[in-house]
């Protein structure tokens, strides 16, 4: 494959980030920025007890305060729908997941710190936050339920009062297959087994979220602003199960958006509460989160507890796994929030092994915490920590070196049918692991190590394989899993008559850099500059259609949807062009921007035949449309398994359990890529996120009050650049994906999934190192953690 | 936050008679202040800004050679001003980020008394004089417990006087979230003996670790703290650390700013 720079322009060209001009010069157009004629402000005054029995809210006093437009409270929204969960997850007895109404606004209890209780909308915002002040809520406080194991005891208090307990659904996968896993482990030479907790994280997101409603009486037309990875999924789900408006009355727009990383996939009660206000109050109605309350109101990431076992032979292959874990819900259910423990956590139990045997169970439990939904990677950096920390813990038991233990048990043939239900296409995992040890520098490792001990520190050296599925989805599958939407995409290639295009994409980017990638994918294919080429995203009036931005899918889904449209484009072009040229369009051919007859010096230019589209004096129109647009919907055969092998050095100062990350090596397959420096920086960022969940970030609440200890920066660490080291990755060992016309797999999740099992595998080995026979620590490992189990090794 | 009046007096004499009125409010740079105000967790009537009060403001080396800092000075200023006392220069060019630093002021750090905070550590272990529109107060008598101190009501600290130790050193070991001392130790060795005072630990805010100082003032090297540590009893346990790992770094973190005294 040619190095990185070589191709200067279309597929493989690190072509700048367009979009950055605006984005760094200050020109960015976010949603906050957007202000409407008019616009009144919305206050929320909510919850500060994490349980309770909302007994009466009295806004008289408020209602009459300065500015004070309209005060709305859980009994306005009545006659309206809860907020609703995207996918219905069947326990092990065949049952339905248990569901609970998810108001817009408490009625009748109040489940979590931050649920909003009453919106005071106003002219101003501070207006509105002082007339909330002076709402009298009388809440009588009940016991709250955090900890997921208390939860679930027998006659614990319930989060639901019309639910039969707090569990959510039991689910087991696969069911059929668990009796033989168990006789494995009968039979098993060795088992490792590991108890981890996958911390609980916010997301963070640089922008907060924003919510926007606008209404025209005189067409009945409702226009949300949202700060969202996907608006035609807000305008399906808010539209039709929350307030009942129909598409072609409900226009969503989510401009530029600050940072996702999931949290913006979902559907929020902010944003139906300020689409029903601003018709409810005949005024755009403006909602922008604090930070505050975005820890409070964001869905919150991760949140296991799990038990994993690893069954090994006599020859130290893989003969089983098994887990059970305990996957926290929080108070309702968000919009995707069940389906991440089980569909995209299950389902990625194999890892990178031929482990012939697995059993996941999972336990989803309600508690009175913010919901807990998808966070960069959802469901796959928890299977990915689990496997690859037992599978460390298991090398240190027999005595083998952590490398060729996983070597020894890599799946090598492809297509591969794990024993969780999906068939891995394509890899190489030998191939990543070699490029791992060359750009780590494996060799060099020892007498880094001895500089370290040189200082009084212990070095430790992490290794990690990992897998992904991304390119969300098969509808048809992931429909029988329980899924209430198809996960296709769309893309409409618009070609004006002097030849530039326009991409309607259904792909939503906020902060991707789909506005310079997708362009260079068309750019490749017609053999045209890439400015003449723009994507048009984040507007339902605008595209066709599309299911957004998350898992990984823009590209492999979205991207295969616009290709397809491209293909559609190039066929009709050739037929213009071979009427032009007075040949078969058989025997066109498109080259650099010039259609040619095989064979012969004749040929036409691409703006020639945009222009005959669009000027049709000269043209078959008997045979053809005049026009030049084309739309394309995909629907992904598979999913796509991008995998990788991860490496960290750390340094540990046993004097204070202070961890810094020295080096950090990343060897990813993601298929073909189309522009690699803008791949390079998905996983600069995936790494840094996996760093701070490894080391920094740890969303605590108090077990007895419920109240969120880790309300604001001052006490949750996110990750900054001082707390990383310059990474070396590399994406060379690609092998495409067999099932999407551009071969691609996708990057975004990668780091992120990658990182937490080899800093923590690090740790560990550094621990070693000093002598101290530590065999887990939970994430993060903060200075404290690490401290106290060097103490008590 | 919630409306007040807002004051910006010239001179001290302004700004202690704007402090006079009704539930007035003094402000240094504001760094604690306003994002209290922000979170309508305080609601003065009257902010009165001390950022601009010439008097205040500055450094200079007294009479008894001690280096004097105007109340309303700078983290920056300091930082960057201080080379006099360069084991406070370099606390103060550590505090927060630049923004902070540009903003922040030692009177506000100091009045503040935040248990975390850097600056206590500097005026404990440096034997500082607080000088106040009405008084002088020594360090030792100043810091009371957590966000206490000795001003009274309406008292502004318009200028700290700090004796020059022959080699002093402050470290830091930072709270991962906030990047406040976690524990902080300031070690000033003077001619008549060694002060060491420690921040971010304590239930009762800073403090002077009274054995270090003695071991130190015999044997002015980091040896000379083995085996010597704190009651875990009175230390501050959180979700960033134990109250016995703070008592451990209180240990650790003396050693090293005793290493690295200069």
């Amino acid at each position: 494959m040619p190095k990185d720079g070589e191709i200067k322009s279309g597929i493989g060209a690190s072509s700048k980030r367009r979009e950055d001009v605006r984005f760094l010069t200050g020109n960015g157009n976010y949603t906050d920025d957007i202000n409407i004629r008019g616009q009144a402000y919305v206050f929320f005054l909510r919850s500060d007890v994490a349980h309770g029995t909302l007994n009466s809210v009295d806004t008289s006093a408020a209602a009459a305060m300065p500015g004070v437009v309209k005060i709305f409270t859980g009994a306005d929204f009545e006659a309206v729908g809860g907020i609703p969960c995207g996918w219905l997850v069947t326990d092990k007895h065949g049952e339905p997941m248990q569901e609970p109404k998810h108001p817009v606004l408490a009625h009748g209890k109040v489940r979590h710190v931050g649920e909003p209780i009453a919106a005071v909308v106003a002219d101003s915002l501070e207006q509105a936050r002082d007339a909330a002040e002076a709402i009298e809520v009388d809440i009588s406080e009940l016991s709250a339920v955090i900890n997921m194991k208390d939860a679930f005891k027998e006659g614990a208090t319930k989060v639901h009062d019309d639910l039969t307990s707090n569990l959510c659904y039991d689910w087991g996968f696969v069911e059929e297959n668990k009796g033989a896993v168990d006789e494995a482990f009968k039979n098993a030479h060795h088992v490792t087994t590991l108890e981890l907790v996958n911390n609980r994280l916010v997301a963070n997101p640089m922008e907060p979220r924003v919510a926007i409603g606008d209404y025209a009486r005189s067409d009945e037309q409702h226009t949300l602003y949202t700060t969202s990875q996907n608006p035609h999924v807000i305008r399906l789900l808010m539209g039709a199960f929350v307030l009942g408006i129909p598409e072609h009355k409900l226009r969503v727009i989510s401009p530029d958006v600050g940072g996702g990383f999931g949290t913006k996939i979902f559907h929020y009660q902010e944003e139906a509460f300020c689409t029903f206000a601003a018709k409810a109050c005949n005024r755009p109605v403006k909602w922008t989160s604090s930070r505050s309350e975005a820890f409070m109101s964001d869905a919150h990431g991760r949140d296991h507890v799990t038990t994993i076992q690893l069954a090994l032979d006599k020859d130290n292959n893989f003969t089983a796994l098994r887990t059970d874990t305990l996957a926290n819900m929080g108070a309702y259910l968000s919009t995707f929030a069940s389906s991440v423990p089980t569909w995209l956590h299950g389902t990625l139990m194999a890892g990178n092994y031929k482990t012939p045997l697995i059993y996941v169970n999972v336990k989803a439990m309600f508690t009175n915490t913010v919901p807990v939904d998808a966070y960069r990677g959802a469901g796959r950096p928890e299977a990915t920590y689990q496997i690859e920390r037992v599978i460390d813990m298991a090398a240190r038991e027999l005595g083998a070196d952590p490398v060729a233990l996983r070597r020894q048990n890599y799946v090598t043939e492809f297509p591969y049918a794990t024993p969780v239900a999906v068939e891995y296409d394509t890899g190489d995992y030998h191939a990543t692991m070699d490029k791992l040890e060359e750009i780590g520098d494996f060799t060099g490792f020892e007498a880094r190590r001895k500089e370290s001990e040189a200082k009084g520190k212990w070095r430790g050296l992490g290794i990690n394989n990992y897998i992904e599925a991304c390119g969300i989805a098969p509808s048809n599958l992931v429909g029988q899993l329980g899924a209430r939407a198809g996960l296709y995409d769309a893309a409409t290639v618009r070609v004006n008559a002097t030849g530039s295009i326009s991409v309607m994409v259904g792909a939503h980017s906020h902060g991707q850099g789909h506005e310079t990638a997708f362009p260079q994918v068309v750019a490749d294919m017609i053999g045209i500059d890439e400015s003449q080429i723009d994507i048009v995203h984040g507007d339902t009036s605008k595209i066709p259609f599309g299911m957004g931005t998350y898992g990984s899918r823009s590209l492999a889904v979205c991207g295969s949807a616009m290709v397809r449209a491209t293909e559609k484009i190039i066929a009709k072009a050739k037929k213009i062009a071979a009427h032009l040229l007075e040949a078969s369009d058989t025997d066109i051919e498109l080259k650099d921007g010039m259609f040619s007859v095989a064979g012969t010096d004749k040929s036409v230019a691409w703006g020639d035949v945009t222009l005959a589209a669009y000027v049709p004096h000269n043209y078959p129109l008997e045979e053809i449309e005049p026009g030049l647009e084309e739309t394309a919907f995909y629907d992904p055969s598979n999913f796509t398994y991008p995998a990788g092998a991860y490496a960290c050095e750390v340094e540990v100062d046993p004097d204070t359990g202070k961890v810094t990350i020295e080096r950090f090596a990343a060897a990813d397959d993601f298929g073909n890529v189309i522009n690699p420096m803008i791949v390079s920086g998905q996983v600069h960022g995936g790494i840094a996120q996996g760093v701070g969940q490894a080391l920094l970030e740890g969303c605590s609440y108090d077990e007895e009050s419920g109240q969120l200890l880790t309300g604001s920066y001052m006490d949750y660490a996110m990750p900054r650049a001082d707390d990383l080291p310059f990474y070396s990755v590399d994406h060379s060992c690609q092998t495409p994906c067999t099932h999407n016309p551009l071969g691609v797999k996708g990057c975004g999740e990668a780091g992120a999934i990658g990182s937490p099992p080899s800093v923590v595998n690090a740790v560990i080995d550094a621990l070693h190192s000093g002598g101290k026979k530590v065999a887990h620590i939970d994430m993060p490992l903060t200075p404290d953690r690490v401290w106290n189990a060097i103490n008590n090794a | 936050m919630y409306n007040f009046e807002f004051e910006k007096p010239s001179s001290i004499a302004d700004a202690v008679a704007a402090l006079g009125g009704d539930e007035a409010q003094a402000m240094g740079g504001g760094q604690t202040l306003i994002p209290t105000l922000k979170q309508r967790l305080a609601s003065p009537t009257t902010l009165v800004s001390l950022s601009n009060i010439p008097e205040m403001q500055g450094i200079c080396t007294g009479d008894d050679g001690a280096l004097c800092i105007g109340g309303s000075t700078t983290h920056g200023a300091v930082a960057s001003g201080a080379g006099a006392y360069p084991g406070l220069a370099a606390l103060a060019g550590h505090i927060g980020d630049p923004a902070v630093r540009n903003r922040g002021t030692i009177g506000g750090s100091l009045a503040n008394n935040d248990p975390s905070a850097c600056y206590p550590a500097a005026a404990l272990a440096s034997g500082a004089t607080l000088v106040t529109n009405t008084r002088e107060i020594a360090a030792d008598d100043y810091f009371l417990g957590m966000f206490e101190t000795a001003l009274e009501e309406g008292e502004i600290v318009t200028e700290v006087r700090f004796p020059i130790p022959e080699v002093s050193h402050y470290e830091k070991f930072v709270q991962p979230a906030s990047r406040f001392a976690l524990v902080g130790v300031m070690v000033a060795k003077f001619a008549d003996g060694v002060r060491v005072a420690i921040t971010g630990a304590s239930e009762e805010g800073v403090f002077r670790w009274a054995e270090a100082e003695a071991a130190l003032s015999a044997n002015f090297s980091s040896d000379a703290l083995d085996g010597l540590i704190l009651d875990a009893d009175n230390m501050i346990g959180d979700l960033h650390g134990s109250k016995e790992y703070r008592a451990h770094l209180c240990g650790v973190i003396a050693k090293r700013a005793v290493a690295k005294a200069a």
